[in-house]
C-alpha cells in the first residue's frame, strides 16, 4: 500500500498482459458502456494515465449474491476489474487478510486516500436495538458504514439490499433494516439494484467511474441511466406476443410452450427497470423470461411486499385484508350501486305514499 | 321565457345581481326565480367537454380494465394479431383527448359564465354554501321534504364534480407518468410527469393506484347518473336535457314555503 500509486496500465503491463490484449479489453469495456467509436481510445487513455482507484467493499445484512454475481462477470472478466481496473483494498468475503489485519486496511485506506476511494456497499444496516442485528468486527455495521462513507469519494449501493432494503426490510422488518441512503446523506450514491445486479452492469458501473473519474448519469432514483432507463418489458424478446394479445394462461399450457408473453402469469417486466432483457445473465446465456418464468421485479423498491410473484394485479394490504385493485373496486362499486338502488327504492315508495306533495299534478 | 334567457345571456358578466332577479331559484346567495323559466347554464364548450369526457371515460374504463386483465390469449402467429396494441392505442388516444379536454375546460372557466367556474372552486369558506350542502345531504337522506333549486350545481353535486376534477387530475398524472415509461426518459411526458416516481419509486404502485382510480371513476359515474336522473324527476328542474341543450328549465315552485320542514 505504501508504493507510489500506479496507473492501471502499469499494473496491466507488470502482470504480463500485452498491449494488444489491453486494447481489446478497452474496446470491450467501451462497447459495454455504450460509448461511441472513440470510446475505446478514451478508456485506454484513462487507464494509461490515471492512478488506480482504491475500492472498499463492505457487507451488511445480505446474502452475498451480489459478490457471487460480480465474480461471474464475463465482459469485462472480473479478474481484469479486480486486478487491473480497481484496487480492491478491502472485501472481507474474498480477501486473504482477516480480523485485526483486515480492519487495519480500512483505517489505512481512510487516512491515506481521504476523499479518493470508492465505498461499495453490499447489504444494508439494521437500525433497531442500536444496530445490534449486524455486528461487524465487534461494532454495529451502521457505525462502520457511516465512518467509512464520511471520507469516501462516492458510494456504490450494490443490489436491492443497499438500494431499497430488499428481503430484510420487507414487512414487518423486525431489525429495521434500511437502504444505505437513509444513513449516508452527504455523499453521492449510485444505486445498482437487483437481487443480485447483473455482473456486467456491476463491472460496467465500476468501469465507468474509473475511466471517467466521475459518476455515470443517474436517474430520479439514483440508478445509472445507461442500465436502468428501460423496463424489462420494453426490450423483452416476447414483447411481440404481448402486443398481439398472446399470453401464457397457465404453466405448461400451449402458450407457455410457444413462448408467449408471461404478463398474465404475473411477470413484473412492465414495471421493472433493469438490463436483463438486453444483457441477459451468465455471459448472455439467458434471463428469467427466456427460461419461461416471469420477472419478479427484483430490482424494484419493496418487491417482496407487492404480493405474489404470480399475480398481475398486486395486493393492497389494508385493514388486514389482502385484495387487489379489482376486488376492492368491484366491491366498492357494487356497494355503491346497491346503496343507490335501495335509495331509489325508498325515493319511489315515498313519492307514492306522499300525496300532499307538489308532484300531484 | 325566451326574453329572460336572452337577458341572462347578455348580462352574464354582471355576476350575481342578475340572477337574483329570478325569484324561486336559489343559488349561493339564496335567490328566487319566477314560476317557470329557463336559464342558459351550460354553454356549448361545457357541453362539448361533458360529452367528450363521457366518451373518453367509457373508452378509458373498458380498455384500462382490459390492459389490467387482457382478453383470452389468441392463437396463431404473433404477426397476425395486434390486439393489445389496439387496446393500448385506444387507451392512450382517449387519455390524450381527456387530458387536453380537461385543460381546455379549465381555460374555459376563465372565459365562460359564472357556472363554468363552479367545478374548479369548492367554496368551503362560504357559510351559505355549507348550509346548502348540509340541506342537500339531508335531502338525499330523506330528512327534508323538498329540494332546493339551483341554477348551477347543488352543493353536493358541486362537491362531487370538484372531486371528479381532482380524480381526473390524479388519473392524468399517473397515466402520463406510466406512458412516459414507454416514451423514455428523454420524453416531455417524463419531464412533466416523472415526479410521480419520486412519490412511488416502484412503478407497480403507480399501476395499482391508477387501477384503483378506475374504480373510483366507475363509482362517480354510477352516482352521477343516478343523481342526475333522480333530481330531474324530483327537484323541479331539468338535469339531463340541460346538459344536452344547455338550458335549465325550472318547474313549479309553490312548495318553497315548506322548504325547511321535515316530512
Amino acid at each position: 500500500m505504501d508504493a507510489p500509486r500506479e496507473t492501471f496500465y502499469d499494473v496491466i503491463r507488470r502482470q504480463g498482459i500485452t498491449r494488444r490484449s489491453f486494447v481489446k479489453f478497452c474496446s470491450l469495456t467501451a462497447a459495454s458502456l455504450g460509448l461511441g467509436a472513440n470510446g475505446a481510445a478514451t478508456v485506454a487513455h484513462a487507464l494509461e494515465t490515471k492512478p488506480r482507484i482504491p475500492v472498499i467493499w463492505m457487507h451488511g445484512l445480505e446474502c452475498t449474491c451480489c459478490s457471487e454475481s460480480f465474480i461471474r462477470s464475463a465482459h469485462p472478466l472480473v479478474k481484469d476489474v479486480v486486478l487491473s481496473m480497481i484496487s480492491l483494498d478491502y472485501d472481507d468475503t474474498i480477501m486473504a487478510a482477516a480480523g485485526h489485519q483486515a480492519d487495519a486496511i480500512l483505517q489505512e485506506t481512510r487516512q491515506k486516500y481521504k476523499g479518493q476511494y470508492i465505498l461499495a456497499v453490499e447489504g444494508n444496516p439494521p437500525l433497531n436495538e442500536n444496530g445490534m442485528y449486524c455486528i461487524d468486527g465487534g461494532r454495529p455495521f451502521v457505525e462502520k458504514l457511516t465512518e467509512m462513507a464520511a471520507d469516501a469519494m462516492a458510494v456504490i449501493a450494490w443490489g436491492a439490499c443497499a438500494s431499497w432494503g430488499c428481503v430484510q426490510a420487507a414487512k414487518p422488518n423486525p431489525t429495521q433494516a434500511v437502504p444505505i441512503d437513509k444513513v449516508i446523506r452527504d455523499k453521492p450514491i449510485i444505486k445498482v439494484p437487483g437481487c443480485p445486479p447483473i455482473a456486467e452492469v456491476m463491472t460496467g458501473v465500476v468501469g465507468y467511474v474509473v475511466t471517467f473519474g466521475r459518476l455515470p448519469e443517474l436517474d430520479r432514483q439514483g440508478r445509472p441511466k445507461m442500465f436502468y432507463s428501460q423496463r424489462i418489458h420494453d426490450k423483452c424478446y416476447r414483447r411481440p406476443h404481448f402486443d398481439a394479445g398472446q399470453f401464457v394462461e397457465a404453466w405448461d399450457d400451449e402458450g407457455a410452450r410457444q413462448g408467449h408473453c408471461l404478463y398474465k402469469m404475473g411477470c413484473k417486466g412492465p414495471t421493472t427497470y433493469n438490463a436483463c432483457s438486453t444483457t441477459r445473465w451468465n455471459g448472455g446465456v439467458s434471463f428469467p423470461i427466456q427460461s419461461g418464468h416471469g420477472c419478479i421485479g427484483c430490482s424494484e423498491d419493496a418487491f417482496w411486499d407487492k404480493g405474489s410473484f404470480y399475480d398481475r394485479l398486486t395486493n393492497i394490504s389494508a385493514f388486514g385484508i389482502e385484495a387487489n385493485a379489482d376486488q376492492i373496486g368491484m366491491v366498492a362499486a357494487g356497494t355503491v350501486a346497491a346503496g343507490l338502488a335501495v335509495h331509489a327504492g325508498v325515493t319511489a315508495v315515498r313519492r307514492l305514499t306522499d300525496k300532499s306533495g307538489p308532484h300531484g299534478h | 321565457m325566451l326574453s329572460i334567457r336572452t337577458t341572462l345571456r347578455e348580462q352574464r358578466g354582471n355576476a350575481m345581481a342578475q340572477a337574483s332577479g329570478l325569484p324561486g331559484v336559489i343559488d349561493r346567495v339564496d335567490e328566487r326565480a319566477p314560476r317557470r323559466q329557463t336559464v342558459y347554464v351550460y354553454q356549448a364548450p361545457v357541453r362539448i367537454w361533458h360529452w367528450t369526457t363521457v366518451l373518453c371515460i367509457l373508452v378509458l374504463g373498458v380498455t384500462g380494465y382490459l390492459i389490467g386483465s387482457p382478453p383470452p390469449s389468441l392463437s396463431g402467429e404473433a404477426s397476425a394479431h395486434y390486439q393489445m396494441g389496439y387496446i393500448r392505442f385506444a387507451h392512450f388516444a382517449a387519455g390524450y383527448v381527456l387530458a387536453i379536454g380537461l385543460v381546455f375546460r379549465f381555460v374555459w372557466a376563465f372565459f365562460g359564465n359564472r357556472w363554468s367556474r363552479q367545478i374548479f372552486v369548492l367554496p368551503v369558506w362560504d357559510r351559505t354554501w355549507i348550509r346548502g350542502l348540509i340541506y342537500e345531504l339531508k335531502w338525499y337522506m330523506f330528512l327534508v321534504r323538498d329540494p332546493k333549486k339551483y341554477i348551477g350545481h347543488n352543493p353536493v353535486g358541486h362537491a362531487s364534480m370538484f372531486g371528479l376534477v381532482l380524480l381526473l387530475v390524479f388519473m392524468i398524472c399517473t397515466g402520463f407518468a406510466m406512458y412516459a415509461e414507454g416514451a423514455g426518459r428523454e420524453s416531455w411526458q417524463y419531464a412533466m410527469f416523472g415526479w410521480v416516481f419520486s412519490i412511488f419509486p416502484n412503478s407497480q404502485d403507480v399501476h395499482t393506484w391508477h387501477h384503483l382510480g378506475l374504480w373510483a371513476v366507475v363509482i362517480f359515474v354510477v352516482g352521477h347518473v343516478y343523481a342526475a336522473v333522480r333530481e330531474d324527476i324530483l327537484s323541479r328542474q331539468s338535469m339531463i336535457s340541460a346538459i344536452v341543450s344547455g338550458e335549465r328549465v325550472f318547474r313549479d315552485d309553490f312548495r318553497d314555503g315548506f322548504k325547511d320542514r321535515a316530512p
